[in-house]
This record gives structure tokens, C-alpha cells and sequence, in this order.
């Protein structure tokens, strides 16, 4: 009986960081506000999965605790940012 | 259930949420507009997420298991915070995505190569 | 008084739940002090949203909880495995076909259109996008927009049976 075969969980968690890089593309790009807010909702998701991998790998509960802190504030930076572009029309597109 | 078994099924489990993980990231360059980037990007997400998930509160259950009663409770406070955590995905990704979409609406970012918009202004 | 009621069990779960596993290794899984600190906690806050969640027909969902384990791991997930297949599809070929239609679920209850809305936005080809607070009409983006000839077909063809299931569910 070993333990030591847990590295599946860490290709998990890099590929979950592949995806993040992917979508800090999308998020430099643009090219309007609301779509660099869903890469951001994406980066967000990945985050907390990686944070729960994480935990299971280093056996710390706390990493999965900030997971699910890290979720609820990144859904009410979501919902603000979402109300915030909501009250103004798109004026020019670009950065 | 031996080690192997359990090992295979977090492995299974880990390169399907992997795979679609990394889907919903290549989706977002793939589609046109913001909101079908939406639909790639949650819904591939979320699923990622839940199989991960599942992957950790397998091998904390194989744990529980392996180790016995007399195991000091740390796996399963771990099973049950992953638990918690997935709740919480669960409930947050589509609400935060009908705010964007509600919102890429409202500024007048329209869908395109639509072939029908029956959207109107209400409150 | 129910609400009320409704809500301490629901965050004495919730807190339990997170403090599972905190107690002496072998026999009890939760400390007393834990347990205790959970009853405090549960009070305080059925106290205070007492006010928010004070209307009866939104607290009525925690009656429902069995119906809540067979709908989510069961059509729920189902339907998100469908969804995702659907989209890593859309993904490789590039072939979309959207649109955004009005569709009519005839939802009375606040909480019937929340979880007809999040299972939609979670499920093949359709997310939420605003809702008609006076009818309860919803406005729903549609990846692979179908002709359909009157309004119950479209919203069969959208939605499936999920507002049956979000009706069970909250009414």
C-alpha cells in the first residue's frame, strides 16, 4: 500500500491552469466589457477547482475552505461588475 | 476495493473534468459573441467541476476506508468542505451568468449570426 | 413560526455539515462545543433572515428536499452530461445557429422561475438571459434555433420537462 500515486490529482490541477492561461487570453482581449467579465467568471470556476484538487493533494482542508470563500466573493464581484456595465451603454469598442 | 481500483476511478474522473475544463477555455476563442462564449464557459466549467469533486470525495472516501474508525475525522471534513464547495459552484455559475448575459444585453451588444431576436426592454 | 423554523434547521445542516469531523478520533465525529456554537449561530441568523425569507411560499422548498435528491442527481445531471457533450460538439465544428426567443413556462412562484432559469442556463443549448417579472416570461439565447409553428412547441423544444419539474418543485 502506497500513497505516493496522488501526483494524478496534481496533472488534474495543471491542466486546470492550462485552461486559466487559456482564458487570461480571452480576458486580454476583449474585445467589450462583458466579455472580458465571462473569462473572468471562467478563471473564477477553474480557481476553485484547483483549489479543491489542491486540498486533496497538500491533505488541507483550508484550501478547500478558501474555495468555497473564494466562490461566493467571486459571484457578488460577478453580479457587481455585471450591474455596474449594465447602467452604461458601450461606447466605443476597444480597451 | 483496492488501491489500484480507486486509483483508476480518481484518474478517469480527473481527465474528464480536465478535458472539459480545457474546452470551455478553447470555447471562449472559438465562439463569435459573448454569449455563446457564455454557454461554453459555464456549462463546461461547472461540469469539470463537479467531476473533480467527485474525484476528491472518492479518494477521501477510499481513505475513511483504508484508514478505519479510528482515523482522525480529517477525511471527512475534507469530503464534506468539497461537498459544500460544489453546492456552491453549483448555485453561483448560472446566476452569474445570466447577470453578464443580462447585462451584454442591456449596453446593446446584440447576438450575432442570429436568425431570430425576439428580446425586449421590460423591468 | 415556520419560516423561522425552516431556517435554523437549515443553517444548524449547513454548520454541522461544516464541522464534521471535528470531534475525538474514533467515537463522536462532532465536538459539543461545535454543536453548541452551531445552535448559537442558527439562531441568530433565522432571527435575522426571518424578515427576507418571510414569505411562505419561498421557504416551502425545504419541504421538498426529497424531491430535490432525485431531481438533481438524476434529470439534473443528465441533462448537464447531455449539455456538455452538446457544446464540446459546438466547440470542434464551430456550427452555431442562435437566436434569442420569448418562451412562456406559465410559472407562478419567484422560486419555481429561479430554478427553471438556473436548469435551463445549465442544460443543452440555452442560457437565461432576462425574464418578464409581471407574466414570467423568459428570454432565453438558443445555440441551435429550431422552427417551431406555436409557442407551447417552443417552449417544449427549449425547455423539455423542466417546468413540470420546477412546478413540482416550488408550488
Amino acid at each position: 500500500m502506497s500513497f505516493e500515486h496522488l501526483d494524478i490529482i496534481l496533472i488534474g490541477v495543471a491542466i486546470l491552469g492550462v485552461g486559466i492561461l487559456v482564458s487570461l487570453l480571452r480576458l486580454f482581449l476583449g474585445p467589450t466589457s462583458p466579455d472580458r467579465v465571462v473569462a473572468l467568471d471562467t478563471i473564477n470556476t477553474l480557481v476553485v477547482g484547483m483549489m479543491i484538487g489542491l486540498g486533496a493533494y497538500y491533505e488541507e482542508v483550508v484550501f478547500i475552505d478558501i474555495g468555497i470563500v473564494y466562490a461566493i466573493l467571486s459571484f457578488v464581484t460577478t453580479l457587481f461588475i455585471a450591474r455596474f456595465i449594465s447602467t452604461r451603454k458601450e461606447k466605443e469598442v476597444g480597451p | 476495493m483496492t488501491w489500484d481500483w480507486a486509483m483508476i476511478t480518481i484518474l478517469v474522473l480527473i481527465i474528464i473534468s480536465g478535458i472539459f475544463s480545457l474546452l470551455g477555455a478553447i470555447g471562449l476563442h472559438r465562439f463569435p459573441d459573448v454569449y455563446t462564449r457564455l454557454h461554453a464557459a459555464t456549462k463546461t466549467t461547472t461540469f469539470g467541476s463537479i467531476f473533480l469533486a467527485i474525484a476528491v470525495i472518492v479518494y477521501s472516501i477510499f481513505r475513511i476506508t483504508e484508514v478505519g474508525p479510528e482515523n482522525d475525522g480529517a477525511f471527512i471534513t475534507l469530503a464534506a468542505h468539497t461537498f459544500i464547495a460544489l453546492l456552491a459552484i453549483l448555485i453561483t455559475n448560472p446566476t452569474g451568468a445570466h447577470a453578464i448575459a443580462r447585462a451584454a444585453r442591456k449596453t446593446g451588444i446584440a447576438p450575432e449570426q442570429a436568425v431570430i431576436d425576439e428580446y425586449e426592454e421590460v423591468d | 413560526m415556520f419560516t423561522f423554523l425552516v431556517t435554523f434547521l437549515g443553517v444548524l445542516v449547513l454548520y454541522l455539515l461544516l464541522v464534521w469531523g471535528s470531534g475525538d478520533a474514533g467515537s463522536a465525529y462532532w465536538a459539543i462545543e461545535e454543536v453548541l456554537a452551531g445552535f448559537v449561530l442558527a439562531l441568530i441568523s433565522a432571527g435575522i433572515a426571518r424578515a427576507i425569507l418571510g414569505k411562505a411560499e419561498n421557504s416551502r422548498m425545504f419541504l421538498k428536499w426529497p424531491l430535490f435528491l432525485i431531481y438533481v442527481p438524476t434529470v439534473f445531471l443528465w441533462n448537464l452530461a447531455k449539455a456538455n457533450v452538446d457544446v464540446a460538439y459546438r466547440v470542434i465544428t464551430g456550427r452555431i445557429n442562435p437566436g434569442i426567443v420569448r418562451i412562456r413556462p406559465g410559472l407562478k412562484t419567484d422560486l419555481g422561475r429561479t430554478i427553471l432559469a438556473n436548469s435551463i442556463t445549465l442544460t443543452p443549448g440555452t442560457l437565461t438571459i432576462d425574464i418578464d417579472r409581471k407574466t414570467g416570461d423568459l428570454f432565453v439565447h438558443w445555440i441551435n434555433v429550431r422552427d417551431t409553428k406555436t409557442d407551447e412547441e417552443k417552449t417544449r423544444a427549449v425547455c423539455g420537462s423542466f417546468p413540470e419539474w420546477a412546478r413540482r418543485l416550488s408550488e
